[in-house]
């Protein structure tokens, strides 16, 4: 990746063209009274005007904790939840606007391997099955159909052989292969990989990452990986956005986000997290947030991420820190060669 | 910590030593036979240090703890033993037992939605576990309460003493476990996966809280976790653990920097690292084993690049690598001297011939 600054929220990307682009989407889910006339009495905002693009062959990174929108974005870019507002452009076109049998032939293209390979796949069906079945229901199972399911399963690492065994005779690694093998099924070009690993043990969850570096560069996917492990996501992402209450709060490429993140969330996310070397681990800088994530149903003011911030508490003047409550910091690059949604943000060198 | 240190332990190099774990067995009967969770774990934990076990699911760690806490059900088959300063748990009548564990040993669970009673407000559940070994009044347990709260950093501890678990978030929780663990000084503290029900931002405060709580209470701490960066930042010593057997055993240091058990190295190369740009990545291929009727030889033998012939008949005991103190489980450990994970571990996983098949298929259909 090239372009240190890089497009503004909002704006069309630079070169190359982006096969998958989201703009301005906006997700509220309205939280009803209980008894028997079920009012509308609020309403959760799990996204906020939430824009990135997506090139060929490219893998962006989306992470943020639990509750931060990164899974709803996912779904709302495959127009598997309707948005509230907003756009999502796949090759031009815009599927927020299809008719849901326009949106099945695109399906074909955009395909999602999903957190969990115990709940993802019928436990009733052989595996072969279960490979077959997107090809199915988009008429492409034919007389080679059974061949095609061998390929994909060696493909992925498994053995045709096991085919006819169910997805309790697998571990959960070779399951979630079973997943990936039914999401290339129709040849995508974009794959939507929503926490692929996270439940996986390490030895294990490796093979799966190889298998998806692989894939990728041989058959020229672009991924969304959507995690909340930074750790994966530097690994594996050529751009990250990172997400917070709804909202991307720091965007860049990953070498730029690791190694002068701007924003205070960035900056205390990576350093919660612990390195595996004890020497680096123990001297390094930490900086701590205070407190849980405040409930998206009425979020704060202003920055979403001031309850919790570091550098409102402690540096800010109370002249600065009115700006935090009144004004939504926008996502633009303020001289750290990347954007960031913080009025006073400020690269940190953190590992 | 001023107390007497005159420990009770006949075992006299080892006075130091306030838990010491020998020969532990574990085994749960089944219809397919004898499921073998622990075999042969022996440790001893010093004063004041912080022991992390490290394994992934399955490898028995948590199993290991609850034996020591004698928290396993009936029909656990447990041998060896588990002294306390001298004094034998395996065993030990439950009465015995009561007067020892969140007194001398407290335990804090993984997940703490279900470690607490939704039912009792948490003052009430702090308050009992100061009342259940001291003979103080209702209030002034109440009192050592918030005074435990405020420790673990609950902001207004006073009001926050007759919330219900509910109303309190992940991350709270946790710090109140934390808070019951910490309620009678105890000497040594059992922490089985604290954090990994939590956030990475709370989990950081929740190892905050851990930290403040054992250098507070100048207690030994049992550090339980899949997480070897948690491990890497808060063990003085490390156990790895692999289907029930520790398998290596030194300082943080010895364990990460130059790992003498392949399992532990295939395990560092399987980490993705966040302080450095991506490099290829060295899975362990295979799966852990089953831990039923387990077959001779070293249990990693069929995952293990190295493995010989002798691997599969011998199963290697605990040996003195790079020093008496660091120890490996592994007939061929001298063969990683100097090695890096991408030389030992294949980094291939993908069938390629497949592969490219594929890919000119999908490029005709294009």
């Amino acid at each position: 990746m090239t372009a240190p600054a890089m497009h503004e929220s909002g704006s069309a990307a630079t070169d190359p063209e982006p096969i998958l682009s989201a703009r301005n989407l906006v997700k509220h889910f309205p939280i009803r009274s209980t008894g028997l006339v079920r009012r509308q009495v609020g309403v959760v905002h799990a996204v906020c005007d939430v824009s990135f693009d997506l090139g060929p062959g490219e893998t962006l990174g989306l992470v943020g904790e639990s509750g931060c929108g990164k899974s709803t974005t996912a779904r709302l870019v495959l127009n598997l939840i309707e948005a509230t507002s907003g756009q999502v452009f796949y090759n031009g076109t815009d599927l927020t606007a299809l008719s849901a049998k326009k949106m099945r032939e695109l399906r074909r293209d955009l395909q999602i391997v999903f957190q969990d390979p115990y709940a993802s796949l019928d436990p009733r069906m052989p595996v072969n099955e279960i490979v077959a079945e997107p090809l199915r229901i988009h008429g492409r199972y034919d007389d080679a159909g059974k061949t095609q399911v061998r390929d994909l399963l060696r493909t992925v690492g498994l053995k045709p052989e096991h085919g006819n065994r169910f997805p309790h005779e697998f571990s959960g690694g070779q399951r979630q292969r079973i997943g990936v093998a039914r999401a290339l099924a129709l040849r995508p070009k974009v794959l939507v990989l929503d926490e692929p690993v996270s439940a996986l043990d390490v030895s294990i969850q490796a093979g799966v990452l190889n298998l998806l570096d692989e894939l990728q560069s041989e058959l020229g996917l672009s991924y969304l990986f959507v995690s909340h492990d930074l750790s994966v996501v530097r690994h594996t992402a050529d751009r990250i956005a990172v997400m917070y209450l709804g909202r991307i709060v720091e965007t860049g490429t990953a070498s730029e986000l690791f190694e002068g993140p701007a924003h205070p969330y960035t900056q205390a996310l990576i350093s919660a997290i612990p390195l595996p070397d004890p020497r680096k681990q123990r001297a390094r800088e930490r900086i701590t947030v205070v407190g849980d994530v405040p409930s998206p149903a009425d979020p704060p003011s202003g920055c979403r991420f001031r309850t919790r911030c570091p550098k409102f508490a402690a540096e800010l003047s109370d002249a600065e820190r009115s700006r935090c409550v009144e004004e939504v910091p926008e996502l633009v690059d303020r001289g750290q060669g990347h954007p960031a949604a913080c009025h006073y943000a400020e690269r940190k060198v953190l590992i | 910590m001023t107390e007497d240190l005159l420990a009770t332990s006949k075992n006299g190099a080892a006075t130091d030593v306030v838990l010491e774990v020998s020969d532990l067995t574990v085994g749960f009967p089944s219809d397919d036979g004898l499921v073998q969770a622990v075999r042969g774990v022996s440790y001893g934990l010093r004063r004041s240090e912080v022991l992390g076990i490290v394994g992934e699911s399955g490898s028995g760690k948590s199993v290991t703890s609850l034996a020591v806490m004698g928290l396993l059900p009936g029909n656990a088959k447990v041998s060896g033993s588990v002294r306390f300063r001298g004094k034998e748990l395996l065993g030990a009548p439950e009465a015995e037992l009561n007067k020892v564990r969140g007194r001398n040993v407290a335990m804090i669970f993984q997940d703490p939605m279900t470690s607490l009673n939704p039912v009792y407000s948490v003052g009430f559940q702090v308050a009992e576990a100061v009342r259940a070994h001291h003979a103080v009044s209702k209030a002034a347990a109440l009192d050592r309460a918030a005074e435990l709260l405020e420790l673990v950093r609950i902001p207004n501890p006073r009001q926050r003493l007759d919330n219900y678990p509910h109303e309190m978030s992940g991350g709270m929780r946790q710090r109140v476990v934390i808070a019951i663990a910490m309620a009678n000084n105890p000497e040594v503290i059992i922490a089985d996966e604290p954090t990994t029900a939590l956030d990475v931002t709370v989990q950081a405060q929740i190892m905050e809280s851990l930290q403040l709580a054992q250098q507070e209470t100048g207690a030994a701490m049992v550090l339980i976790t899949h997480d070897l960066g948690v491990i890497a930042g808060q063990a003085d010593r490390v156990m790895v653990m692999y289907a029930g057997k520790l398998v290596e055993v030194g300082t943080a240091e010895d364990v990460f920097y130059t790992p003498r058990m392949p399992y532990t190295f295939g395990l560092l190369g399987s980490l993705p690292r966040l302080d450095r740009p991506s490099e290829r990545l060295t899975p362990i291929q295979g799966a852990p084993p089953s831990v039923v009727n387990m077959p001779p030889g070293c249990p990693f033998t069929p995952r293990c690049p190295l493995s010989v012939a002798v691997c599969e008949e011998v199963e290697p005991a605990l040996a003195p690598t790079t020093g008496p103190e660091h120890l490996a489980a592994c007939h061929r450990s001298d063969a990683l001297i100097g090695a890096t994970p991408g030389d030992v571990f294949e980094t291939d996983v993908v069938d390629t011939e497949a592969l490219a098949h594929f890919v000119t298929e999908t490029e005709g259909q294009a």
